[in-house]
């Protein structure tokens, strides 16, 4: 068996009420309904928690490390996104909102992005070698580089083999700790995440390089701690930032869209945020449509990482702030402050990852020839199915549907439009159309007491 | 197994439709990604030239377990000089036509560097016939 991916979504089935939104919204067409409740396709999902947003009663969660180990450390670091800050209504201060994390008992607080400036000078340096094959796609968003390898794996000669700014960050840390005489063994490093695409990174990387990081903790549950620890004033305003320095405009702008690419040299570089779009502009670039494009920087997100589904506030209001503080005459235009560049080399040497796999998930067969007979048989379902893409059959579209027909995963007769016709020409009992919907969607869908109660509280 | 397009001259912003529907095939199949690759640029080219340069074309694409094949049958001006319309850099467009970053004279000379095979048939006045078939076994084999 090929080893999965990992995911950092997970369905509660006690609270979902198998509406199947989830299965409608989904960019690669991973779950499907059976038995009243999602069925995620492991190898197809990117985690880029669309069908979390989708969901009416939240029955979708990300899992998270406990907060309680980083006690397990003696030296509990937290790696923050600087949009973290920009997440709280604009009078709660930064100073505020850094000292209720150290009340919470973090001994330092580094912001993700102060690897950044390395991390520019590295995109600079392959966007110039022209043995790398142009363009240049970023791999900063780890569901995009998912989409790649299950939807464009033609495309993955392009993708950017370098770490992410939260393992470039934590390998400074580390480091710089260590050589300040930290115990190893005392440093917890602790990810603040914005996604659940990003969790999912640090369980199973990009490139299969280890990551560098203890932990993880989701964006909204630290942003309700903080908000708490400053709402009940139980925490002292600090006056020491001591390992909290300004970081560079072009790291804080770094995980908005244009973040990247705002700094590059010349050349043409694009900026595209949202799944979607990203997908249809990616269709161009495997077309070779898309001629001399230097880089692309690709986010999954509509607003990149302001839009991160574990960002509680909005994500217009956040890209604004993040801004407004990029924009502060305090931050330092020139990265020459930073002092994680005194690493610099270090950090160079160890930035590049392994080779990515494709995980074509569109393949029908590992045999080509059983392939193309079943997408044959697959296009002859298909052209006998409506079209409608109503998802009553469980699946999100006909034509998925046919496919996972052909590769003996469903019945034909899941189609509410093949069961009427079946219906009228006698062909199918009344009684066998219930239960194949009641495989589908569950007994409670077809039971008129059971159905009130799934009424969501809202109109 | 077979599929045909039809593809109409002058209408660029639907130029491209075929190939993206031939590479959702391939990857159905399961083609090697570099192999899709290498077809897709070919026959996006190609389709291409028909927009371009004909009144309208018919793409016929035939699959089999080992190989795809495609050919594009378009009523056109044709060429009348394919030999020089292979060599690099040979085209017969207008200065200012090459001046905006069209026709250098590559269009021919690319879709034989990603295909392994390709054959030009032209009648000048009546239309072009561009055959072109990739075989799936050898991925490893570079692009030219």
């Amino acid at each position: 068996m090929e080893e999965t991916f990992h995911h950092a979504l997970k369905f509660k089935t006690d609270l979902c009420i198998g509406c199947s939104h989830c299965t409608g919204v989904c960019p690669t067409g991973a779950i499907h309904v059976e038995g009243g409740h999602p069925v995620l396709e492991p190898n197809r999902c990117i985690d880029c928690g669309h069908c979390y947003q989708a969901c009416p009663v939240n029955a979708i969660y990300i899992e998270q490390d406990d907060f309680q180990t980083i006690y397990n450390y003696a030296c509990p670091v937290i790696l923050l996104p600087s949009t973290f800050s920009a997440q709280f209504p604009e009078k709660i201060s930064q100073r505020a909102i850094l000292s209720a994390i150290y009340h919470l008992g973090f001994k330092y607080i580094y912001e993700v992005e102060k690897s950044v400036d390395v991390l520019h000078e590295v995109i600079c340096e392959r966007i110039k070698d022209r043995d790398v094959e142009h363009p240049v796609i970023s791999t900063f968003c780890p569901a995009v580089v998912r989409l790649i390898q299950v939807k464009f794996p033609s495309l993955i000669p392009n993708l950017l083999l370098v770490r992410p700014p939260m393992d470039i960050t934590s390998l400074y840390i580390r480091k710089n700790l260590t050589d300040r005489g930290v115990p190893p063994e005392d440093i917890g490093i602790f990810y603040v995440a914005p996604c659940a695409a990003k969790i999912a990174a640090i369980k199973s990387p990009v490139g299969e390089t280890k990551a560098q990081t203890d932990g993880v903790i989701n964006m909204n549950y630290l942003y309700n701690k903080v908000f708490r620890v400053i709402k009940q004033g139980e925490y002292q305003l600090r006056d020491d930032e001591f390992d909290f320095h300004p970081i560079s405009r072009r790291s804080l702008l770094w995980t908005m869209t244009g973040g990247e690419i705002n700094d590059l040299p010349q050349g043409r570089n694009l900026a595209i945020d949202d799944i979607d779009n990203v997908s249809e502009f990616l269709e161009k670039v495997e077309n070779g449509d898309v001629e001399g494009v230097d880089y692309l920087e690709l986010r999954a997100c509509d607003e990149s990482c302001a839009g991160g589904i574990l960002c509680g506030s909005n994500r217009f209001l956040v890209a604004e702030r993040q801004k407004k503080r990029a924009a502060q005459k305090s931050v330092k235009v020139s990265p020459k402050e930073n002092r994680l560049l005194t690493y610099k080399e270090y950090l160079k040497d160890n930035i590049s990852v392994g080779k990515v796999e494709p995980r074509s998930m569109d393949k029908l067969d590992e045999d080509i020839g059983v392939a193309m007979r079943k997408m044959k048989k697959s296009f002859e379902l298909n052209s006998n199915l409506p079209q409608v893409d109503c998802r009553i059959c469980g699946y999100q579209s006909c034509k998925a549907l046919s496919d996972a027909v052909v590769n003996g995963q469903a019945d034909i007769r899941q189609c509410i439009f093949v069961q009427r016709i079946m219906e009228l020409t006698d062909k199918m009992s009344t009684a066998e159309s219930i239960r194949l919907q009641r495989n589908i969607w569950g007994d409670q869908k077809l039971d008129k007491d059971s159905l009130k109660g799934m009424a969501i509280n809202e109109l | 197994m077979n599929f045909e397009y039809k593809v109409e001259g002058g209408d660029f912003s639907n130029a491209g439709s075929t190939s993206s529907a031939v590479k959702r095939i391939m990857k159905q199949i399961g083609v090697d990604p570099s192999i899709v690759k290498r077809t897709v640029v070919a026959l996006y080219e190609a389709e291409v030239n028909i927009v371009a340069h004909a009144y309208r074309g018919v793409i016929s694409v035939d699959l089999d377990e080992d190989k795809i094949r495609i050919v594009l049958d378009d009523e056109g001006p044709g060429i009348p000089d394919i030999a020089q319309a292979m060599v690099k850099g040979y085209s017969t467009a207008s200065p200012e036509v090459r001046e905006m970053g069209f026709g250098a004279g590559m269009g021919l000379p690319n879709m034989q560097s990603n295909m392994d095979e390709l054959k030009v048939d032209s009648v000048v006045g009546k239309g072009t016939r561009v055959e072109m078939v990739n075989y799936f076994s050898h991925p490893e084999q570079t692009q030219a």
